[in-house]
């Protein structure tokens, strides 16, 4: 013990000193500064030397700001987008706008086909990928034996979760809407959605399962829970805020998506909400791609109008996401 | 080696007899060939130095190893004379007579009434909840300073108060065994004397087998001490003859403070 803060000590004053550049100290001033370890009357006394002492400052300082540009970036990007569509767009929003189909003459033109269809994508999305998600995370945590095929398992996860979307498109195609002969309905999206942002769901639940203190499942096995009880009444209420906020986040990515949704062929153009699994339909991302691809500019601005609405119900999940999570925290 | 360690045990009937216990991680054998007995209604103080495999005994007696991966166990454990490591031995009904008492306090993160009541809920007790939860607070000595903040969160008792709240929650089950590990070394004086009060009540309704780093503290408090030493039963004897005339060089090396 003694001998290592002597190392230290040494080390501080020779080696780390002598080597750094632009140290301007006069060597007097060095002489005289203690070669002991600092002794614990001074709890304080540091053998580094008010230049270094700076040094360190200015270099933490340094961070500080880079950390802060760095989201002044982020936030000054996403202001400049929403001050566009917000301008181009807010003129767009009115009932009329939600409540009428989309159509070739501009003015009349809305989304209710499209968010309609977007609503049904995201409750129906939640309602697979949920159950299976949380399902998977549960089995490989809690029960799957730790062999290398759960270890094969466990890294194409985490593999699936980086595939790009229109990879999962490419599968929708061929399963559901040709194998499994769903057509181009809601539900064939829906399945293929569930299948994008499974591993993302799987991934987040299996890291709040895993968050949760070996010591609370242990302290209800001590009590003769079974392994289910211990599970259900402390582990995953425990574990739930967590699960919640990464399947908020995941079906928020999900009703962004647009990609594997062309590629299972959901119509641009649609003038009637889906009454089922198996109508077809169109989602708000797809009906701004078919806008934004026409010439006129009164497309355009029927197009932000729709970013607008897409951007309100992403924030309401998110704000979701924060309010479950919240509310759990607080009962604990 | 050690074998077999005869105690005293007349006018108590055993609750727990170690026949030959080995307990393997892996490759590395934690426990060698332990044999002891547990008289009913005694306190047993397991001691040693730091991973000498006291832990790793302890949570023999209630099946608890079960849960740690590659843990293997040879030899037995009887319990009234029934092999807990028999095939058709329930390892959850097993903790549910033999309750235990963890290192740290580690309440659930709900009401100190949620808290008491998770046992008899996850063993399906129909009776007097509330009864049972008052019991077993009182019985852990914590009712006085609870009983108005029943429903406040577990983490808002302090930490001696939180350790005997995890008593309390192993009493509500009515376990015949209460296994404590090292339940006061997270814990003040004052504290660390109300959990030893504490045992001294609960022996008279229960057996318990605990573990400690404190000499003073085994010798207050235990009728009976095994010593271990790297995996092996050194001795095990009678509390006063461990601690004032060991047979053994070792333990008296040990208990006073020579080693270890
Ligand atoms: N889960 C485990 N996996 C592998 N080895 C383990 C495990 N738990 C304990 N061991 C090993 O078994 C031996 C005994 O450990 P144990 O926890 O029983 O010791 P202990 O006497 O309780 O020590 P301490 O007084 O520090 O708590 C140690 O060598 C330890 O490293
Ligand atoms: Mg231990």
């Amino acid at each position: 013990m003694k001998r290592f803060q002597g190392q230290r000590a040494d080390a501080a004053s020779t080696e780390g000193e002598e080597r750094r550049p632009g140290n301007d100290r006069p060597p007097a001033a060095r002489d005289r500064r203690p070669r002991r370890p600092p002794s614990p009357t001074a709890p304080f006394a540091t053998s580094d030397s008010p230049w270094r002492v700076r040094r360190r400052r200015i270099a933490g300082l340094g961070f500080h700001l880079l950390c802060a540009l760095s989201a002044v970036v982020g936030v000054v990007a996403l202001a400049v987008l929403l001050t566009e569509v917000f301008a181009e767009g807010l003129g767009e929003l009115d009932i009329a706008f939600l409540t009428s189909f989309a159509s070739r003459i501009p003015e009349r033109a809305g989304i209710k086909g499209a968010l309609a269809g977007s609503l049904w994508m995201l409750a129906l999305t939640a309602a697979i990928s949920f159950p299976l998600g949380v399902g998977a995370a549960i089995y490989l945590e809690e029960y799957a034996p730790k062999s290398w095929i759960t270890r094969a398992i466990q890294t194409n996860i985490a593999n699936l979760a980086g595939v790009p979307s229109i990879v999962y498109g490419l599968l929708g195609l061929a399963l559901f809407v040709r194998m499994l002969a769903l057509g181009r309905s809601v539900l064939a999206g829906a399945l293929t959605l569930s299948l994008l942002i499974l591993p993302v769901i799987i991934l987040a639940s299996q890291e709040a399962i895993r968050a949760v203190p070996d010591s609370i499942r242990q302290a209800a096995y001590g009590l003769g829970a079974t392994r289910w009880q211990a599970l259900r009444m402390q582990v995953l209420p425990m574990a739930l805020p967590g699960i919640l906020t990464g399947t908020i986040l995941a079906l928020s990515r999900a009703v962004g998506e647009t990609a594997p949704l062309i590629m299972i062929g959901a119509l641009s153009f649609v003038a009637f909400t889906p009454r089922g699994p198996l109508d077809q339909f169109t989602v708000l991302p797809l009906q701004i791609f078919n806008w934004v691809s026409r010439p006129q500019e009164e497309f355009r601005q029927l197009a932000a109008g729709a970013i607008i609405v897409l951007l309100a119900v992403l924030l309401l999940m998110n704000a979701a996401a924060i309010l479950l999570r919240n509310r759990h925290q607080q009962r604990v | 080696m050690a074998t077999t360690h005869n105690i005293d045990t007349r006018g108590s009937a055993p609750a727990l007899e170690a026949h030959n216990l080995s307990v393997f991680y892996a490759a590395n054998q934690a426990v060698k060939n332990v044999s002891l007995v547990v008289p009913t209604h005694k306190v047993v103080a397991l001691i040693g130095p730091s991973g000498c495999g006291k832990s790793t005994l302890l949570r023999c007696f209630n099946r608890m190893n079960d849960l740690v991966l590659d843990a293997r166990i040879e030899g037995e454990v009887l319990f009234h004379g029934q092999n807990l490591y028999d095939r058709e031995i329930d390892p959850v009904e097993v903790r549910r007579r033999i309750g235990m008492v963890f290192q740290k306090p580690n309440p659930f993160p709900k009401s100190v009434y949620d808290n008491t009541a998770f046992g008899p809920r996850v063993q399906g007790y129909h009776g007097d909840m509330d009864a049972l939860v008052e019991d077993s607070l009182r019985a852990a000595a914590l009712w006085e300073e609870v009983s108005d903040r029943l429903g406040d969160s577990a983490y808002t008792l302090s930490g001696g108060q939180q350790q005997r709240l995890c008593i309390a929650r192993t009493l509500a089950v009515k376990p015949e065994v209460v296994l404590m590990d090292e339940p006061a070394s997270a814990l003040d004086p004052v504290a660390t004397q109300k959990i030893e009060d504490l045992i001294w009540e609960l022996k008279q309704r229960y057996t318990i087998v605990i573990v400690t780093h404190n000499m003073q503290q085994a010798a207050r408090i235990s009728d009976y001490t095994a010593f271990l030493y790297m995996g092996e039963l050194i001795e095990y004897g009678s509390t006063d003859t461990i601690f004032t005339n060991p047979t053994e060089e070792r333990t008296e090396a040990y208990v006073t403070g020579r080693f270890g």
